[in-house]
């Protein structure tokens, strides 16, 4: 139960954070992208005021073997930069770029009452899905099934 | 370049920012896990055995979180100029680029730069850089 409520706990801290930081507002996220417009650069001082607070958190993290909570640390331990980490990258930034939405900002827009967020979620929810069946299917190929 | 001085708002961001890094902060300290939206989103569609509870905890905060402030603090803006086609592009990319890259702006942009992870490093270059041009395409060029 302490588990469930931290998570929910740090879910809406991030969901807050996101709202005050003017994520959840696709045309400030264009305003960033937009270097050839009238630029703002807000959102450098989102991911800086992030990256800053997390320096420290994730230097403690790895030096721990179990969380406060006395749980396994899920770091991640793949180090690899190939095809899938650059070419999803590529296809995620063409995404981010065409609406101005990510995951975590659509997500709490769309829970704002905010239908465009709503169909960019359900849209978002569908790629996953057909990520998930494309690695199914390549997963059975390299098994040996076909 | 110029400076969109108007809509610039270094303060708000930067609080906002804090906060973002306050709660990954949390998570990897306390429960041990990585604060990436894509993966704890992804990871609900086929979940294995006792690996739901926690992320529908965290999604059900993030849902929670626009109708706290706009209780405590006023609307929750966004404008929104893609039409419904671009956003199903949009949304189809997304979900497919970023669970093939193992995470976004979160995972990659917030948590793995601040764990200094070269992998994290170059996806978020990759999703900038894909970002800017997109923006560069759409509005000066096709436009």
């Amino acid at each position: 139960m302490q588990h469930r409520v931290t998570e929910f706990l740090v879910g809406l801290l991030f969901g807050v954070g996101l709202i005050v930081a003017g994520m959840t507002d696709p045309s400030k996220v264009l305003g960033f992208l937009d270097l050839a417009g009238p630029w703002d650069p807000s959102l450098a001082f989102v991911m800086g005021g992030g990256i800053l607070v997390g320096l420290g958190a994730f230097a403690t993290a790895k030096k721990r073997t179990t969380s406060f909570l006395g749980g396994a640390m899920h770091l991640p331990t793949s180090a690899v930069i190939d095809k899938r980490l650059i070419g999803g990258s590529l296809l995620f930034g063409a995404g981010w770029g065409l609406a101005g939405f990510c995951p975590g900002p659509a997500i709490v827009s769309m829970s704002a009452g905010q239908p465009k967020a709503a169909v960019f979620v359900a849209a978002m929810l569908a790629g996953m899905a057909v990520f998930a069946t494309l690695e199914r299917i390549q997963s059975h190929k390299s098994a040996g099934a076909y | 370049m110029t400076i969109d001085w108007n809509h610039f708002t270094p303060w708000t961001s930067l609080a906002g920012g804090i906060l973002l890094g306050l709660a990954s902060a949390i998570f990897i300290l306390v429960s041990g896990r990585i604060l990436g939206i894509s993966g704890i989103v992804g990871g609900l569609l086929r979940p294995k055995a006792g690996d739901a509870g926690w992320r529908i905890a965290f999604v059900l905060g993030l849902l929670a979180a626009p109708l706290l402030y706009m209780a405590l603090v006023g609307p929750v803006s966004a404008t929104v100029d893609a039409d419904w086609g671009t956003l199903v592009l949009a949304g189809l990319l997304v979900g497919v680029g970023t669970r093939y890259a193992s995470g976004c702006t979160s995972g990659h942009g917030v948590c793995g730069l601040a764990r200094l992870s070269p992998r994290s490093l170059a996806a978020t270059l990759a999703f900038m850089g894909a970002g800017f041009t997109t923006v560069f395409l759409t509005r000066h060029v096709l436009a």
